[in-house]
């Protein structure tokens, strides 16, 4: 249940209406940034957000309507399939002008690439991993990469999950030396907030060292690295 | 001039204790998405700069009531339940009358976050170790 990435049904009801006084911003709040956790189904995106979210996460959603593949026929016809996908999002006032957002993104992947300015635009990425299901986060970093978000790789602790030292896990995700990767728990708010802090750090120093070259060039391995 | 049939008095207005939701392209006048809507991320902080005004949609009139204090459009969405593209199409309706405005445009959120600035980084380190 702590980990259920869907249980978004019945939300808005709930929410009609508008934010309550203690969730306004101050009227000096000026500028927003957007941080993404992505992960497969059931990593513990949702609960992230909102172990660190000061508003009790609130979901947004957004209908894609694709053409469907290859269905291009001599009737002219073309085949659409609508889905709505929703994602939970917290948010966290740093000062009074600065507000942080965090994006749980949904389960099903190939639905929310297609939700264009969901990663166009973030600050940077965590992708939460599940040491049971490591291929699940793949995708999630190719991704990343291709739109060149950078990101962290933060591996939630599942209490049945066997635990694999940090070198093991990078060579498995065949991460480049300068991705930081953490274990977390996504439940608690100090180990949610460190990974939080991990990013904006790997971001800090990435501002400081100027444009890393690509990923594809530096991926070669270099398992040698502390964690 | 041509009568539509179906102009019966406000088919569309949504009862407060109405469950049945009002289907989206009623709500948005039929537009899908506009140019301008284009211009406002998931995180744009939105500000109303005027009052509501009589013979405006319930819709208008929700959203211009949330943004009394800054809000993003995300939030906007969720507490309209409205999908993200059908609250940008009102929010755009309201930029386009001077009613709302945006702290900063989905441009600059966007450069921002490309090349971030230090004392942006440093602003967002130091207030999560606040916490």
């Amino acid at each position: 249940m702590a980990y259920n990435d869907s249980d978004t049904a019945g939300r808005h009801a709930a929410y009609a209406g508008g934010p309550r006084e203690e969730d306004l911003l101050p009227s000096s709040a000026e500028q927003s940034v957007k941080v993404v956790v992505v992960g497969g189904f059931g990593v513990g995106k949702t609960t992230m957000v909102g172990s660190v979210s000061e508003i009790r996460p609130l979901t947004t959603e957004e209908t894609m309507t694709q053409a469907g593949a290859g269905v291009d026929d001599l009737a002219g016809v073309e085949r659409k399939t609508e889905t709505t996908v929703a994602m939970d999002f917290g948010r966290i006032t740093l000062d009074e002008r600065l507000v942080l957002y965090l994006f749980g993104t949904p389960g099903q992947q190939r639905f929310w690439f297609l939700w264009n300015g969901v990663i166009e635009g973030a600050l940077g990425a965590v992708v939460l991993v599940d040491t049971r299901r490591l291929e699940d986060s793949f995708q999630a970093m190719d991704r990343l990469e291709e739109c060149g978000v950078p990101f962290v790789v933060a591996v939630n602790t599942f209490p049945d999950a066997p635990l694999h030292p940090v070198p093991e896990l990078r060579a498995a995700l065949d991460l480049p030396a300068r991705v930081p990767v953490v274990t977390c728990d996504a439940r608690g708010f100090d180990s949610s907030r460190e990974v939080l802090l991990t990013l904006l750090r790997h971001l800090y120093a990435r501002a400081t060292e100027g444009d890393p070259p690509s990923p594809a060039v530096t991926a070669s391995p270099s398992p040698s690295e502390a964690p | 001039m041509t009568v539509p049939e179906e102009a019966e008095d406000e088919p569309a207005r949504r009862k407060p204790d109405d469950d049945q939701p009002v289907p989206l392209y009623v709500v948005t006048g039929g537009r899908s998405e506009s140019a301008d809507a284009m211009a406002l991320d998931l995180v744009t902080l939105v500000v109303a700069r005027a009052d509501p005004h009589s013979g405006q949609s319930p819709e208008h009139t929700a959203l211009l009531r949330m943004c009394r204090y800054p809000i993003s459009v995300a939030e906007i969405s969720a507490y309209l339940g409205l999908p993200f593209s059908a609250a940008t199409v009102l929010l755009t309706d309201l930029l386009d009358s001077s009613q709302v405005e945006v702290r900063q445009t989905r441009v600059e959120q966007r450069q921002a976050a490309a090349d971030p600035d230090l004392d942006t980084l440093r602003a967002l380190i130091d207030g999560l170790q606040r916490l």
